[in-house]
C-alpha cells in the first residue's frame, strides 16, 4: 500500500490537472460559440456559390473547351487528398478520425492502382500521416487560424491547389474534413473539389427547385466560359474556407467535450484517491491505538 | 408581376442582406445592371463598385462591394461579393491606408504579381471613391 505522503502528492497533482482541463473546457466553450457563429454565417455564401455553379455547369454541359476543372482531365490516375485538421491536440478523436478516413481512402486508391498525393492543412494532419504516408505529402500548412481565420488563408490554399492542377499534378482532388454538427458530433466529410461535382438538388431547398425549370435559359455576361474561369477558382477558395471554418468550430466542440470528460474523470479519481487516503490514515491510527492498548495491557 | 424582387447579398463571412426590394442597380463587369422584378435570368460577373438599392424612386441604401458574381432570376437577385460594406460604414482613413498599401505593393510587384496588385489597387480606389460619395451625399 502506498504511503500517506505519496497519496497526498497524487491527489494534489490530479487536482491541478483537473483545474487545467476545466479551464481548457471553458476556453473551448467560449471559442466554440464564436467559431460556430462564423461557420453558420459562412454557409449561405458557399451554398449559393454551389447553386450558381450548378446552373452554370448544366448550361455548358457537353460543350467543347470547357475548363478541365469542371469536366475533369479525362482520367483519374492521380488523386490529391486535402486533409483538414486542427493544429493542436487534446481534442479527443477529432483529428484521428480524419486520419483514419484518409488512411482507408489511401489504401483503397492504392489497391485500385491509383497514385495518391497528400496536402495537409493543420499541423496534426501532417503529424498523423507522416509516419505511414510521409512520402506522399507534397504540401502542408499550419497556423492558418492565427491570429484569425480569414478568407485570404483559404485563398492561399486554394491558389496552391489550382496551381498544382494547372501543372497537371493531379486529376481528382478530394477534401476530407470534419463537418461541425454540434458540440458533441463532428462528421468526417469527403467532398470532391476537382472536378467540380454538381450538387444534387435538395428537395427541401425551395430555391433549388424553383430555378430548376429555367436553368437552361440563363443569359451570361460576359460569356459562360469567362465566368466559369473566374468562378471555379473562386469556388475552390470558398469551399476551402467553409471547410476551415467547419473544422475550427468542430475542433473547439471536440475539445470542449474531451475536456469535459477529462474533468469528470479527474473528479472521479480524486474521489477514489481521497477514499483510499482516508482509509489508510484510519488504518494507521487504529494500528497505533492497538499498539498502545496492548502495550498498556502487558504491564 | 410582383412589385418587389428578393435581393440577397452574401459575403464569405455572412449573409449581409436578404429582403424584398423594388429595384437594385448592380455594377456588372460590362456595365451597370438595373434589376427589376421579372428580370430575365442572368449570371454575370460584378466589378468593384457600389450597389444601389432603390425604393420609391430614390436610392434607399448604398453598399460597396469588392467584386464578385451576380445571379438574377425573375423573382430573385443574388449577389456573391468578395467583400461588402455599407458606404456609410466605410472608414475613410482605412480606405486611404488600403490605397497606399496597394500602390506600394504595385510598385514593388514583379510581372507575376502585377495583375493581382493592380486588381487590389482598383478595389481600394473604388472603396475610397465610395467613401467620398457617402460623405458628400
Amino acid at each position: 500500500m502506498s504511503s500517506l505522503k505519496e497519496l497526498r502528492n497524487r491527489i494534489a497533482s490530479v487536482k491541478s490537472t483537473q483545474k487545467i482541463t476545466s479551464a481548457m473546457k471553458m476556453v473551448a466553450a467560449a471559442k466554440l460559440r464564436r467559431a460556430q457563429e462564423s461557420a453558420v454565417a459562412a454557409r449561405p455564401y458557399a451554398e449559393r456559390m454551389e447553386r450558381m455553379l450548378g446552373s452554370l455547369s448544366s448550361a455548358v454541359q457537353g460543350r467543347e473547351g470547357v475548363s478541365p476543372m469542371l469536366s475533369g482531365t479525362g482520367k483519374e490516375d492521380v488523386h490529391l487528398l486535402v486533409l483538414v485538421t486542427s493544429d493542436r491536440g487534446l481534442c479527443g478523436g477529432f483529428n484521428s478520425s480524419v486520419a483514419r478516413r484518409a488512411r482507408r481512402k489511401i489504401s483503397q486508391l492504392l489497391s485500385d492502382g491509383k497514385q495518391v498525393k497528400l496536402m495537409c492543412v493543420g499541423r496534426k494532419a501532417r503529424d498523423l500521416m507522416r509516419r505511414d504516408h510521409g512520402d506522399k505529402i507534397i504540401e502542408s500548412y499550419s497556423e492558418l487560424d492565427r491570429p484569425k481565420l480569414t478568407f485570404d488563408a483559404a485563398d492561399q490554399v486554394a491558389d496552391k491547389i489550382s496551381e498544382l492542377f494547372d501543372a497537371g499534378e493531379f486529376d481528382v482532388c478530394t477534401l476530407i474534413y470534419n463537418k461541425f454538427q454540434s458540440a458533441i458530433a463532428q462528421i468526417v466529410t469527403e467532398q470532391q473539389l476537382v472536378p467540380f461535382a454538381i450538387p444534387e438538388a435538395d428537395e427541401s431547398d425551395e430555391a433549388a427547385s424553383d430555378t430548376e425549370a429555367d436553368r437552361s435559359v440563363y443569359d451570361f455576361e460576359p460569356d459562360e466560359a469567362e465566368i466559369l474561369d473566374d468562378l471555379l477558382p473562386r469556388n475552390l477558395a470558398v469551399q476551402m474556407f467553409r471547410a476551415l471554418l467547419e473544422n475550427q468550430a468542430g475542433e473547439h466542440g471536440a475539445r470542449m467535450t474531451a475536456m469535459d470528460n477529462a474533468t469528470r474523470n479527474a473528479g472521479d479519481m480524486i474521489h477514489k484517491l481521497t477514499l483510499t487516503y482516508n482509509r489508510t490514515r484510519q488504518a494507521m491510527i487504529t494500528k497505533e491505538l492497538i499498539e498502545i492498548i496492548s502495550g498498556a495491557e502487558a504491564l | 408581376m410582383a412589385d418587389t424582387i428578393e435581393f440577397e447579398l452574401v459575403s464569405p463571412q455572412r449573409l449581409m442582406k436578404s429582403e424584398p426590394v423594388e429595384m437594385v442597380v448592380v455594377p456588372g463587369a460590362e456595365g451597370d445592371i438595373g434589376v427589376l422584378p421579372g428580370h430575365s435570368p442572368l449570371i454575370c460577373t460584378v466589378r468593384a463598385g457600389v450597389i444601389d438599392i432603390h425604393e420609391g424612386g430614390s436610392v434607399k441604401e448604398r453598399i460597396f462591394i469588392g467584386g464578385g458574381f451576380c445571379e438574377v432570376s425573375p423573382e430573385r437577385c443574388t449577389v456573391l461579393a468578395e467583400e461588402a460594406v455599407a458606404t456609410t460604414d466605410i472608414d475613410r482613413s482605412e480606405a486611404d491606408e488600403r490605397v497606399r498599401a496597394a500602390e506600394e505593393a504595385l510598385s514593388g510587384a514583379d510581372d507575376d504579381g502585377r495583375a493581382e496588385a493592380e486588381r487590389r489597387l482598383g478595389i481600394a480606389q473604388q472603396l475610397k471613391a465610395a467613401a467620398d460619395g457617402a460623405g458628400s451625399g
